[in-house]
């Protein structure tokens, strides 16, 4: 029995899992990762780059003797950061769409941070002991390339299109599949629209700067009428860079709620697609299975019946293991979608509010300058 | 000196002192709560008769035909009213009616004490101190409002145009009426400019400029393109218009002009065609033009005054700023309203997103929060238009008065150098006669004794054509500055209001939001 997959309990606690600073060398980034101690009241603080988390994504790709891996909806691991590719906005929203806002790869890492949460509460995810070594591990898991799993890039194959309307057996799945692929592409739909929205507010942001900038070269103090002009520019002009400010925290609160919520239900919808089409694969290949056991030749027959017995097997345990997985997803990020619209609302009113106030300050504040 | 203008200028327009507090005029009827009041009746306007009791006809509120400017789609149950921060207040209320504050051209108006008096002042032309300037301004006020309403197309086709409405309200004596409106249309005001310019220019007033023409605006607008463009450039033009006649109303000189009561009054008036820009009169002024660019640069005047050249060169300076800044809002305009499309595109993507949902509450949240980024969209197209109307369109009034300012400078140099010709000429008359005197020629001496004397007498008249020119643009310079700082003001004030009150309705936005938000279990 191979020791290395052995059921190991995580000796963190999820919840405790942050990303703490990001540091930048070059091309790689390097990701502080601390953690509480589940059993004493220590914390761990390690370092990790993309690398090491790609080596975890496959390692739980090729967990062997789970049952019903492939049932599995894998939380989406965030696409790889090439700093030094994407020295020009438009390069990098390609690559990372909205992960490539917020100052200083804030999205980016609250993204990783969602990731290890995720697999840190999953049930079959959680005892892989690559998780606790990754997590807790001072040196890093290294660049063992080994085994790569059956499980990558399944849905690129090129009969994926093919494959993916496949009638299922089972009522159940072939409603979710149909759903999933509807929420995928809308969910996927709206938060490309969300970054236009962002990436405005940001023009926004900078053309108030730009006027108000503008305005300061009004400064004359050459007669008494000019004087007076100047002072109104001037008030102009911190008022304007008030509606900067306003438009640049905004674009912050929709980048850090709505649009990271938004931005993590697409890939997500993506991980379910992805564990669907493993499935229907599965189902493909049992019904190809059956197919050959009933044409085969009596000689071969029984061997053919074993392998058919296999398939099944394989096939029942990932659906069972793929309906849990639903129910849970779906009872997940119900919450997590709640907990980003009302850290979104939430924001959104504050800032609403402090910002009617200043207006408010400025407005009283012009009046009395200006019935002077 | 002989009165060298043919008429008495007119009363001086009272100070700051006795800003005229108006509300804005509410476009929408939803929210017109003082339907059929006469607006121009306030609490502390007791001049404004008595007899103008509320049943009278308020000339300055819109007929039948509204503009909603539908087309904008902002018919939102919250009654968003498009216009309230775009337009411009007429009424003489107190400020404590309402917490709105005004927004209106340079007309000074005297609300509580609108004696009108007829007093005559000439002042007298010879040098006066700026001090002396500035305090005969406060001392005479006068009363006119007026209104440009009701953009209606008339005629079809390539023939047709818009009309709109003049409404004046007024109490002074020399209009036949206290409350009267016409029908005018734009080559109206164009031709209203052309005359006013041609009389008063050389004098050296500053002569508001009419709004600009536009063939490609009034061409979608006579093909009778019903989308939000050519309705934007009806309103865009009627609000430019509007403030066009204020500013000529405000102005003390040219108020007392026969053809602006003509304007204002006459029911019918003759068509203007020599606006168009391709007839006679219109290329000939285009020839002017250029010739006067060129001319412009081979004079240099010696001054006397310093004051002069400093100030050409601060409204030279100015009008180069006040291009950036428009640029600059100009812009900002233009951001706002990609924001409002990109905003109205989110939204509807929730709003799918939320159509296929199943969790029933989470499914609510969703198209709860498609329709606030709907009104979050009304939100910025309100403001887009604020921003445009009240900071935009104010940059560029002003870019155009600074080049009219500009011309006034450029009528004084005319007139310099009119003296330095007749100058030259006389002296060379003067030679000639010495010359002849000299030759002993009795029978051409008289003639050139003549010449001599007609050029004197043109060298005066001169003299005093440019001192008289050289005190009108001193005090108009002034004038206008200070009308400068008031309208700025006042612009600026109305700006912040419109911010917060977008920002309040925003929170009211944010708030009944949060408890959906929060439903979702």
């Amino acid at each position: 029995m191979d020791s290395s997959n052995a059921e190991a309990e995580l000796s963190v606690t999820a919840s405790s899992i942050r990303i703490t600073d990001v540091t930048k060398d070059g091309d790689i980034l390097t990701f502080a990762i601390t953690s509480q101690k589940f059993y004493s009241s220590g914390g761990v603080c390690v370092f990790r780059t993309y690398e090491d988390f790609d080596w975890l994504q496959q390692n739980f790709f090729s967990q062997e003797n789970v049952p019903g891996l492939q049932g599995v909806i894998f939380p989406p691991l965030p696409p790889k950061a090439l700093p030094s590719l994407l020295n020009t906005a438009s390069k990098s929203l390609k690559q990372l769409g909205f992960l490539a806002l917020g100052h200083d790869w804030q999205s980016y890492c609250k993204a990783l941070e969602f990731y290890l949460q995720q697999v840190a509460t999953h049930p079959i995810l959680s005892k892989c002991k690559a998780l606790d070594s990754f997590l807790t591990k001072s040196e890093s898991p290294g660049k063992q390339r080994g085994r790569k799993g059956i499980l990558n890039r399944l849905s690129q194959a090129v009969e994926g299109i093919r494959k993916e309307s496949h009638r299922d057996v089972d009522d159940f799945f072939q409603k979710e599949r149909h759903k999933n692929t509807n929420r995928a592409a809308l969910s996927k739909v709206a938060t490309e629209k969300i970054l236009d929205v962002v990436l405005t507010e940001q023009k926004l942001s900078l053309a108030c700067g730009h006027f108000s900038t503008c305005l300061h070269l009004c400064v004359n103090q050459d007669d008494e009428a000019a004087v007076a002009f100047s002072k109104i520019c001037l008030k102009l002009s911190d008022i304007v860079e008030a509606v900067m400010r306003n438009f640049e925290k905004v674009a912050n609160n929709n980048i850090s709620t709505l649009g990271l919520g938004l931005d993590l239900e697409a890939r997500y919808e993506e991980a379910e697609k992805e564990m669907l089409f493993r499935r229907t694969c599965k189902l493909i290949e049992l019904e190809t299975v059956k197919k050959n056991t009933e044409k085969a030749k009596a000689n071969k027959r029984d061997a053919m019946e074993e392998v058919q017995k296999a398939t099944e097997k394989e096939f029942s345990l990932i659906s069972s293991v793929a309906k849990q997985e639903i129910e849970r997803f779906h009872s997940s990020r119900v919450t997590v979608l709640r907990s980003f619209l009302v850290g979104w609302c939430e924001k959104q009113l504050d800032t609403a509010k402090e910002c009617a106030k200043l207006y408010s300050q400025y407005l009283d504040a012009c009046k009395n300058l200006f019935s002077e | 000196m002989s009165a060298s203008c043919g008429r008495n200028p007119p009363p001086f327009p009272d100070n700051d002192d006795q800003e005229a507090e108006l509300d804005t005029r509410v476009l929408d009827s939803d929210e017109d709560d003082d339907e059929g009041e006469d607006i121009f009746t306030g609490a502390s306007s007791k001049p404004i008769t008595p007899t103008s009791a509320p049943e009278e006809a308020d000339i300055f509120s819109e007929e039948g035909s509204r503009i909603h400017h539908t087309t904008n789609g902002l018919h939102s149950d919250e009654e968003l009213d498009l216009f309230t921060e775009a337009t411009v207040e007429l009424t003489l209320t107190n400020t404590t009616s309402q917490g709105r504050r005004e927004i209106i051209g340079p007309t000074a108006l005297a609300c509580n004490t609108a004696h009108v008096r007829n007093s005559i002042h000439k002042p007298s032309i010879v040098n006066k101190t700026t001090e002396e300037l500035e305090e005969e301004e406060s001392k005479d006020q006068f009363e006119l409002n007026v209104a440009v309403t009701n953009p209606e197309k008339m005629g079809d086709g390539m023939n047709a145009y818009m009309s709109y409405k003049v409404s004046t309200q007024t109490t002074l004596p020399m209009f036949r009426s206290k409350t009267f409106s016409v029908r005018r249309r734009f080559s109206d005001f164009l031709g209203l400019y052309e005359k006013l310019s041609a009389k008063h220019s050389l004098i050296g007033c500053i002569i508001p400029p009419p709004p600009q023409k536009s063939v490609v605006g009034m061409t979608k607008v006579k093909v009778g393109k019903e989308d939000s463009s050519s309705a934007e450039f009806v309103e865009k033009r009627r609000s430019a218009l509007e403030r066009y006649l204020q500013r000529v109303a405000a102005h003390p000189s040219l108020l007392q002009d026969p053809d602006v009561r003509e304007f204002l009054e006459r029911d019918e008036l003759p068509r203007a065609v020599n606006t168009q820009t391709l007839s006679g009169p219109g290329l000939l002024k285009m020839i002017n033009r250029a010739s006067d660019a060129v001319n412009k640069k081979t004079v240099k005047m010696n001054e006397s005054d310093n004051w002069f050249e400093s100030k050409l060169q601060e409204v030279e300076n100015e009008e180069q700023l006040l291009r950036k800044l428009h640029t600059a809002v100009d812009s900002l305009v233009n951001h706002r309203k990609e924001l409002c499309s990109n905003t109205a595109v989110f939204s509807k993507s929730v709003a799918m997103l939320g159509s296929v949902e199943e969790n029933t509450a989470l499914s609510r949240a969703l198209s709860q929060l498609a329709e606030v980024e709907d009104k979050l969209e009304q939100l910025q197209h309100q403001q887009a238009f604020s921003d445009f109307f009240i900071l935009a369109e104010l940059l560029a009034d002003y870019v155009r008065l600074l080049g009219a300012v500009r011309c006034c400078f450029e009528q004084r140099m005319k007139a310099w150098q009119r003296l330095q010709e007749a100058q030259s000429t006389l002296q060379r008359k003067r030679e000639a006669e010495a010359k002849l005197l000299w030759a002993n020629k009795p029978d051409k001496l008289q003639q050139a004794k003549d010449d001599i004397n007609e050029w004197e007498s043109k060298v005066n008249q001169y003299e005093r054509d440019f001192e008289r020119v050289t005190c009108t643009v001193r005090k108009e310079v002034l004038r206008f500055e200070k009308e400068k700082t008031r309208d700025f003001k006042q612009h600026i004030l109305k700006y912040i209001e419109s911010l917060l009150h977008t920002q309040h309705r925003l929170v009211k936005c944010w708030e009944a939001f949060l408890p959906e938000a929060k439903a979702i279990a």
